[in-house]
C-alpha cells in the first residue's frame, strides 16, 4: 500500500526482458565510433537490395570503440567494426578480432593504404592531420606562415600554437607521430621542449582546441595556429554562417608537417552473418559509398575512382608528403612516446 | 521542547525499536534496489575487476604514479567540497528562511548547471573568463593592458569554480529542505530559555541539520572525487584525477590491469567515505516533529537581513547566469567577420541556427529533428524519475529507522557514484554482450547514478517523521493511507520533489550514459550537442549553442514544473 511504485517497477522491469532479446534474424550490426556518419539514402538502398536491417552502434571515441570490440570478441556485439585507424591498427590485429576478407574492390585502392597484407582490416578513408592557420590573422600582421615544423620554434610564433594532448586525443597523437617522423625518435623530444618554451598551449581534446582556442573558428580564441584536419577549411566553407566564398582557414601542407590517418573496416570474428558482412564491405568500398564519405565525415575516400565534391577540390587539401610511420613501429613505441611527451611537455 | 526531549528520550527509542522488529518487512524494502544494483552494478563491475585485476602487473612506478594521482584527486575534491559548502550553505539558508521576489526562478537557476554537458559549461566559462572572455576584455580596456590579465583555462581555479558551479545545487536542495522543515518553535524555546542566536544555532540548529549536511557533503565530495569531464576540459592536460587516469590507462593504453587497480582504489575510497558517513549519521538526533516549510518563511525585516537576502540573491544570480548566458547569446548571434580585418568582430542577430536544426542538410542517416531528440531526452528522464523513486523510496524508508541490516548495507548504496564509469562500461560489455544495445538500458544506467541521490534526499526527511504522529493519526481512526497522507506526505513532499528533480537532471545530463553503447538513432539533446561540436564550421557551433539553449530551457521548465506540482497534502497549514 505504501509503495505502489514497487509494483510499477516490476511491471516495467519485466517488460524490458523481451525488448532486450528482440534482435531479428536479418539484422546487420555495425560497431563504429561516435564521429561516424553516412547518408540515409545509401543505407536504405543497401537494406532494400539485401532485405536486411542495418543497425549502427556508437562505441565512443576510436580507442573506446576498439576496446569494446576486443572485450566482446567471445560474443561479438556486431558483425562489422568500422573506424580503427593506423595508430590503433596493431592493437586490433594483435587481439585477432577480424577475419580476413579479400574484397575485389581492393583493386581500386592504392597499395599504400593496405597496411594489413592479410586483409583482415581493409582501408576505407584517410585524412591528414595538419596545422590549420587563421588566414586573416597572418595577413593582417604580414607574418609569413611557418614553412616547416622547425619554424614553430622561432620567436615570431611564440604563443601562437594550440595542440591536443596525444594521450587523450586522436589528432593530438597523429601530430605527435608527425614530429617523431620528422625529427626521429631521438630528436622529437627536443623539438617539443623547444615548443613548450615557446609558449605552446596544450588542451585535452579537439573540440576545445578548435572551438575555444583557435582564433579562426566560431569560438574566436587566442591562437591562430591549431592542430586539426586538412579538410577542416572545407567544413568552414560548407558550414559557414553567413555563407562565405572563401575559407577563413587553411592548412600548413609543407612536407613532413602532416600525419596521415587511415581508417579501416573489418568483419568481426564469430559473426553469423559473414556473407552479408562481406557484401556490406564491398558496398562501402564501392564508388557510390566512397563518394558520400567526404561531406559526411570530412575525410577522403581511398577508392581512386571516387569523385570528390567541389568544395573539397577547392578548399580541402591533401598533404603531398605526409609523415609516414609504419603501424608496427607505432604499435611498439606508441605508449612510450606518449609517456615521454607527457614528461617533457606537461610535467 | 518536546522535540528536543524526543531525541535522547527512552520513549522514542522504544517506539523505534518496535518499528525495527519485522525483519521480513525490512528485507522486502531492500529487495528491489538490491536486485537492481546486483544485476546492473555489482555483477558487471565484479566481473571486469576479476577478469583484469592482476597485482603482479603493478610496477613500483605505477604504484607511485597512482598514489600521486590519488593525492591530487583527494586534494581537489576536499577543496571543491569546502568551497561548494561555503556558497551552498548561505544559499540554502536564503531559500529555506526567506520569501523574496523571483525565488522559484533563482532556485531553478541553481539546479540547471547540474545537467549541462561539460563541453557546454566549458564554452560558457570561457566566454566569460577565458582569454577573450568578457572579464578579460573589460579589464584590458579599463587598465589599458596588452594581454589578458586573468588566466582561466588549464588552472586549478577553473576546476574548483566549475565544481562549485555544478554542485552547489546539491547543498541548496538537501540542506535547504531540512532547514525549511525545522520546527521554528525549537529555536524560539531555546531563545526563551536564554540562548543567544549563536548558541541556539550551534547547539540546536546545527545538530538537527547534521544528517542532511553530512548527506550533501558526501554527495558533493563523491562527485568531485570522480570528476572527469571538468578535469579534462577546464583543467586541461596537466591535471589528472583517478577517473581521468583510469580512462587513459583503459582506453588509450589498453592497460586493463592498471585500470582495474586504479578503479579498485577509487572504489575502496568511496566505500571508506560512505562508511564514515554512515557512522556519523547514525549518531544524529531522531525525529523532531518537522513543520510545513512555510512556517519558517518570512520576508527579510531588519537591515542585516535585507542586506543578506539582497546580496546573496544577486550574487547567486550573477554567479549562475554568467556562464550560462553566453549559450543563448551565441545561439542567436552570428559573428560577421570581414576577411582581413577581424580585429573588430561585429555581431548580428539571427534565428538561422534554430531554423537549421530542423533541416537535414547533409541528408545524414543520424539526423534527428530537435523535437524527437527532446522527446527521447524527456522519455528517458521520466523513466529515470519513476524508476529511481520506485527503487529509492523503500530503501530510504528502511534507512530512516536503521537496524543492523541497514548499517551493513548503507555504505554500499553510494558505490555507483564512486565507481569508474569507464570500468563499469567495460564490465557491461563482458557481462551483457548483445543485450547492451537495447535502448531500454539507458534509463537503467541513469537510474544507477540517480538512485544514491534519491535515497540521500529522502532519508533525512523520512527519518524526521515522528512515529508518535502516525500513532496519533491511527488512534484518531485514520486508515493507513489517510494517516500517510496527513502525516508522512506533508513532511516528505519537498524531499520527494527534490529527489525527483535530481533524478530528472541526472538523466538529462546523461550521467552514466558513457557506460553504454550508444544507438545513434535514438539521440538525446546532449548527444546532439556533441555531434554538432565534433565538426568545424560556424553553423555547427551555432546549432550546438541553440541545442544547449533548448536543453537549458527544457530543464528549467521541467524543474519548475516538478516543484510546482500541486499534490495532495501540499496545501499550506
Amino acid at each position: 500500500m505504501k509503495h505502489p511504485s514497487l509494483v510499477l517497477f516490476f511491471v516495467f522491469f519485466l517488460s524490458l526482458l523481451p525488448a532486450c532479446g528482440s534482435q531479428g534474424p536479418q539484422t546487420l550490426t555495425i560497431l563504429t565510433h561516435d564521429s561516424f556518419a553516412v547518408s540515409e539514402e545509401l543505407i536504405t538502398v543497401f537494406e532494400q537490395e539485401n532485405n536486411v536491417a542495418v543497425v549502427f552502434l556508437a562505441g565512443g571515441d576510436t580507442g573506446a570503440a576498439l576496446n569494446k570490440a576486443i572485450l566482446s570478441r567471445e560474443a561479438p556485439l556486431a558483425d562489422i567494426f568500422y573506424g580503427v585507424d593506423n595508430t590503433f591498427l596493431s592493437r586490433a590485429l594483435e587481439a585477432d578480432i577480424f577475419v580476413p576478407y579479400e574484397s575485389p574492390l581492393l583493386a581500386a585502392i592504392p597499395d599504400d593504404f593496405e597496411l594489413d597484407p592479410q586483409h583482415r582490416a581493409l582501408p576505407v578513408d584517410y585524412g591528414d592531420v595538419c596545422i590549420n592557420y587563421d588566414r586573416a590573422w597572418f595577413a593582417e600582421r604580414r607574418l609569413a606562415i611557418p614553412a616547416a615544423l622547425v619554424d614553430l620554434l622561432q620567436p615570431e610564433y611564440t604563443g601562437l600554437l594550440v595542440v591536443e594532448n596525444p594521450a587523450t586525443s586522436s589528432p593530438g597523437l597523429a601530430f605527435l607521430l608527425a614530429t617523431v617522423a620528422e625529427f626521429g625518435p631521438d630528436g622529437y623530444l627536443d623539438f617539443w621542449a623547444g615548443l613548450r618554451d615557446n609558449g605552446l598551449v596544450v588542451v585535452d581534446d579537439w573540440e576545445t582546441a578548435y572551438f575555444t582556442n583557435f582564433s579562426a573558428s566560431s569560438g574566436r580564441g587566442p591562437q591562430p595556429l591549431a592542430v586539426s584536419y586538412a579538410s577542416s577549411p572545407a567544413a568552414e566553407v560548407i558550414y559557414a554562417d553567413p555563407p562565405v566564398d572563401e575559407a577563413p582557414t587553411a592548412s600548413l601542407l609543407a612536407p613532413g608537417t602532416c600525419f596521415r590517418q587511415i581508417e579501416f573496416v573489418g568483419i568481426l570474428r564469430g559473426t553469423p552473418n559473414r556473407d552479408l558482412a562481406e557484401r556490406f564491405i564491398d558496398y562501402m568500398l564501392d564508388t557510390r559509398y566512397q563518394e558520400d564519405i567526404p561531406l559526411q565525415m570530412f575525410v577522403y575516400p581511398v577508392n581512386q575512382n571516387a569523385q570528390l565534391p567541389p568544395e573539397f577540390v577547392q578548399w580541402a587539401a591533401v598533404a603531398s608528403e605526409p609523415a609516414v610511420l609504419g603501424p608496427d613501429l607505432i604499435a611498439v613505441h606508441r605508449d612510450e612516446w606518449i609517456a615521454a611527451w607527457t614528461e617533457v611537455v606537461l610535467r | 521542547m518536546k522535540g528536543i526531549k524526543d531525541r535522547g528520550g527512552r520513549a522514542s527509542d522504544s517506539l523505534n525499536q518496535r518499528f525495527d522488529a519485522p525483519l521480513t518487512r525490512r528485507i522486502a524494502l531492500w529487495l528491489p534496489a538490491s536486485l537492481f544494483l546486483a544485476v546492473f552494478f555489482f555483477y558487471p563491475l565484479g566481473h571486469i575487476l576479476t577478469l583484469s585485476l592482476d597485482f603482479s602487473a603493478i610496477t613500483a612506478g605505477a604504484l607511485g604514479r597512482s598514489l600521486s594521482v590519488l593525492g591530487f584527486t583527494l586534494f581537489q575534491a576536499c577543496l571543491s567540497t569546502v568551497l561548494t559548502l561555503a556558497l551552498g550553505l548561505p544559499a540554502a539558508f536564503l531559500f529555506a528562511r526567506y520569501r523574496f521576489a523571483a525565488k522559484a526562478l533563482l532556485r531553478t537557476l541553481t539546479a540547471i548547471p547540474f545537467m549541462l554537458p561539460t563541453v557546454v559549461v566549458a564554452a560558457g566559462f570561457n566566454a566569460w573568463l577565458g582569454s577573450r572572455g568578457w572579464v578579460n576584455i573589460a579589464l584590458m580596456r579599463l587598465f589599458n593592458l596588452d594581454s589578458p590579465p586573468l588566466v582561466f583555462g588549464g588552472t586549478l581555479g577553473a576546476i574548483l569554480l566549475a565544481h562549485v558551479f555544478y554542485n552547489t545545487t546539491i547543498v541548496v536542495r538537501v540542506v535547504g529542505n531540512a532547514l525549511a522543515h525545522l520546527d521554528p518553535r525549537l529555536e524560539q524555546a531555546a531563545r526563551t530559555l536564554g540562548a543567544d542566536p549563536r548558541r541556539a544555532f550551534w547547539r540546536l540548529t546545527l545538530p538537527l541539520l547534521r544528517p542532511s549536511l553530512l548527506a550533501s557533503i558526501l554527495l558533493v565530495f563523491l562527485f568531485d572525487f570522480t570528476s572527469f569531464g571538468v578535469i579534462l576540459l577546464l583543467g586541461g592536460a596537466r591535471f589528472a584525477t583517478l577517473e581521468v587516469e583510469i580512462y587513459l590507462q583503459a582506453v588509450q593504453f589498453f592497460d586493463l590491469p592498471l585500470a582495474a587497480w586504479l578503479s579498485l582504489i577509487q572504489l575502496l575510497c568511496t566505500l571508506a567515505f560512505s562508511v564514515v558517513y554512515s557512522r556519523a549519521v547514525t549518531r544524529t538526533p531522531g525525529p523532531s516533529a518537522p513543520r510545513e516549510a512555510t512556517a519558517n518563511l518570512r520576508r527579510p525585516q531588519t537591515l542585516p537581513q535585507r542586506l543578506f537576502v539582497a546580496g546573496m540573491a544577486i550574487f547567486l544570480f550573477l554567479f549562475f547566469i554568467f556562464p550560462m548566458l553566453s549559450l543563448p547569446v551565441r545561439s542567436v548571434a552570428r559573428l560577421e567577420a570581414d576577411r582581413g580585418e577581424r580585429g573588430q568582430v561585429r555581431y548580428g542577430l539571427t534565428a538561422d541556427y534554430y531554423a537549421e536544426l530542423f533541416v537535414n542538410r547533409s541528408e545524414t542517416l543520424f539526423y534527428v529533428p530537435p523535437l524527437r531528440a527532446l522527446g527521447n531526452s524527456l522519455g528517458y528522464a521520466s523513466l529515470t524519475v519513476i524508476l529511481s523513486l520506485g527503487l529509492g523510496f523503500p530503501v530510504a524508508a528502511a534507512l530512516a529507522r536503521p537496524g543492523p541490516l541497514e548499517r551493513l548495507l548503507d555504505p554500499f548504496l553510494m558505490l555507483p557514484l564512486g565507481a569508474s564509469a569507464v570500468t563499469l562500461g567495460l564490465g557491461f560489455i563482458v557481462s551483457f554482450g548483445r543485450l547492451l544495445v537495447s535502448p531500454w538500458l539507458v534509463p537503467l544506467a541513469h537510474t544507477l547514478i540517480a538512485l544514491p541521490f534519491v535515497i540521500r534526499s529522502l532519508q533525512p526527511a523520512l527519518a524526521a517523521i515522528p512515529e508518535r504522529l502516525r500513532q496519533v493519526a491511527a488512534s484518531l481512526g485514520a486508515p493507513p493511507l489517510r494517516a500517510w497522507l496527513v502525516v508522512d506526505w506533508p513532511i516528505i513532499r519537498r524531499a520527494t520533489l527534490a529527489a525527483a528533480v535530481f533524478a530528472f537532471t541526472v538523466s538529462l545530463g546523461e550521467f552514466g550514459a558513457t557506460v553504454l553503447i550508444a544507438r545513434p538513432e535514438y539521440p538525446t539533446l546532449t548527444t546532439a550537442i556533441y555531434r554538432f561540436l565534433s565538426r568545424p564550421g560556424g553553423l555547427n557551433y551555432g546549432q550546438a549553442m541553440a541545442m544547449a539553449t533548448i536543453l537549458m530551457l527544457v530543464t528549467g521548465a521541467g524543474i519548475l514544473a516538478i516543484e510546482k506540482l500541486r499534490l495532495p497534502g501540499s496545501g499550506e497549514f
